[in-house]
């Protein structure tokens, strides 16, 4: 292969003027980082709201949870990004999509939104399966014992669902930190951003995704191994995941 | 001791063999006459360089050059027939493709600069492009100074993006830049308001304007954010006898004024698949680039006399 490689290229001043290209690199990292808490906190909330919707014994509740997860979880989050940023702004009334199109940082929050929402559904879905592999005796114990619905759920099932979807909740969290790179196509410079910048400012291409490969295990290590710290420190001896 | 004499003699005439025939072929040409065959590498919507007609198949500017520089390839190995692949890359897999064999020629719209040549060789400039900026009439936005704390685009990791960065902090403007991640995309941000104008090289600016719903909504700006930059054929470096074939045949091609015909055929005729026409007429640099033909990636060396 006739290629020049250059690894001590990241030590040499990027032409946006900003530093080098590992300054240019770490700030794509940081964007990343941003992004991906941001996304997470969304997805979290949402998700477990719409994942206890789902189990609720009313009717509408259900439909409500089943038609946001079904909405959310088909649409490839390309298309999603797409829609909140091209689309959202052209069917809302006029000076409220000016608004938004002027709002600085647009593609922060479009992404940290739309990332999060998409998210939400996948952690819906974990939290139902979650309350639904608990043993109905606990609601109905919750029941007797005279706790309100809304009580039931609070102190008896979600405590036990969380610690149950942990491990699955990793994997998703780590999913979200992937999906922020698809946020380039809306114009957020992450760390794939930053990474295609350098391969076309400098030609090396192997040396710019390398070292963002490198970065995003990086970041996946930390997260991974917090969980873990997490699971063993919330673990119920003598049951699921608990020792 | 004489068995030895005879395996250094041996030695030494097949080394000498492996010199004599390095130095008949190498590289590239020795790879074209062992497979018959070329690989040019085209882009998919670098119009009017290098982009798919409603065939599917690349057509082109450069495409068209790239198929003189085959001939002339064909020519110089004596070869009957010279099959030609054709491969698409994008601006992320050109350096890779090219750096592992795949492609043998970029055939496409890549700005020529000092730093990418650390890495690839180009061959003669076959356009010359500023960077200005697209506008729409009804912003009335008429110079660079008028675009003071206004929002403007331009595409992710190009030169363009970096000489607005500049002429940012130099000229005090206060623009807050949006990097887009297309030039489709950057185009629809001005398209749908995001942003009151898009930098980028002025004839892809033309073909895009052409290409919109309404061509005559926008205007592209007489102030240039940097002077004519070269676009060239990228091939591998460190092969020589290639590059030279390939130089050998581009400056034959500009020189005989075919190259002229060539550009107005795809810069001031309608061209495929719409009918658009770009009109842009040739410059007096790139007349100058055409009867001197150069592979320089200093902007200043294309001044026309």
């Amino acid at each position: 292969m006739n290629y020049h490689w250059n690894w001590r290229i990241f030590w040499e001043p990027a032409p946006s003027g900003t530093g080098t290209y590992l300054d240019m690199l770490l700030a794509g990292l940081v964007l990343t980082i941003e992004t991906a808490i941001c996304a997470w906190v969304i997805a979290l909330v949402f998700g477990s709201v719409v994942g206890v919707l789902r189990t609720l014994p009313s009717k509408t509740a259900f439909r409500v949870g089943f038609a946001y997860v079904e909405f959310f979880r088909n649409m490839p989050l390309l298309v999603q990004l797409f829609l909140w940023f091209f689309v959202l702004p052209e069917i809302l009334p006029a000076s409220w999509g000016l608004w938004l199109k002027q709002m600085s940082n647009a593609p922060f929050y479009t992404a940290a939104i739309g990332i999060g929402l998409f998210m939400s559904a996948r952690v819906a879905e974990q939290t139902r399966a979650g309350i639904g592999s608990l043993p109905r005796g606990q609601m109905l114990a919750a029941t007797a014992l005279g706790l309100t619905t809304a009580q039931a759920y609070r102190y008896v099932l979600l405590p036990m669902a969380f610690r149950i979807i942990l491990p699955p909740l990793t994997s998703e969290f780590l999913n979200t930190i992937k999906n922020t790179s698809v946020a380039i196509t809306i114009g957020l410079i992450e760390l794939t951003g930053e990474a295609r910048a350098m391969q076309e400012f400098s030609f090396q291409v192997f040396e710019a995704f390398t070292a963002a490969t490198v970065l995003y295990l990086l970041i996946n290590i930390v997260v991974v191994t917090a969980m873990r710290l997490l699971e063993r420190g919330v673990a119920v001896p003598g049951y699921i995941s608990g020792k | 001791m004489k068995y030895f004499r005879m395996m250094g003699l041996a030695l030494a005439a097949a080394f000498c063999a492996g010199q004599a025939n390095a130095q008949e072929l190498t590289g590239t040409l020795k790879n074209i006459k062992e497979t018959g065959a070329i690989t040019l590498g085209h882009r998919d919507s670098s119009i009017p360089f290098s982009y798919l007609d409603d065939n599917q198949k690349p057509i082109g500017f450069a495409m068209d050059i790239c198929y003189k520089i085959v001939d002339a390839v064909k020519k110089e190995l004596k070869l009957d027939k010279l099959e030609v692949k054709l491969n698409p890359v994008t601006s992320s897999t050109r350096i890779p493709l090219l750096a592992n064999g795949t492609i043998d020629l970029e055939c496409g719209s890549t700005t020529n600069n000092a730093e990418r040549q650390k890495q690839i060789s180009f061959t003669n400039t076959h356009f010359l492009t500023a960077s200005r900026f697209v506008s729409k009439k009804s912003s009335k936005i008429n110079s660079i100074d008028d675009l003071k704390g206004k929002p403007v685009v331009s595409t992710s990791g190009t030169t363009n993006i970096k000489q607005l960065t500049e002429a940012n902090a130099a000229r005090n403007l206060g623009v807050s830049i949006i990097p887009a991640k297309d030039h489709a995309e950057a185009f629809l941000m001005v398209e749908t308001d995001r942003a009151v104008a898009f930098v980028m090289d002025d004839i892809l600016l033309a073909s895009l304007v052409a290409g919109s719903k309404e061509p005559d909504a926008y205007v592209i700006s007489k102030d240039a954010f940097s002077k004519p930059e070269p676009y060239g054929i990228m091939l591998r470096k460190d092969d020589p006898a290639f590059k030279k074939v390939v130089d050998g045949a581009t400056a034959a091609l500009y020189q005989s004024g075919e190259g002229q015909k060539l550009y107005d055929k795809w810069f001031m005729q309608k061209i495929p698949p719409k009918g658009l026409n770009l009109n842009a007429p040739i410059s007096p640099e790139m007349k100058h680039e055409f009867a001197h033909p150069s592979d320089s990636p200093d902007p200043d060396s294309y001044k026309a006399m």
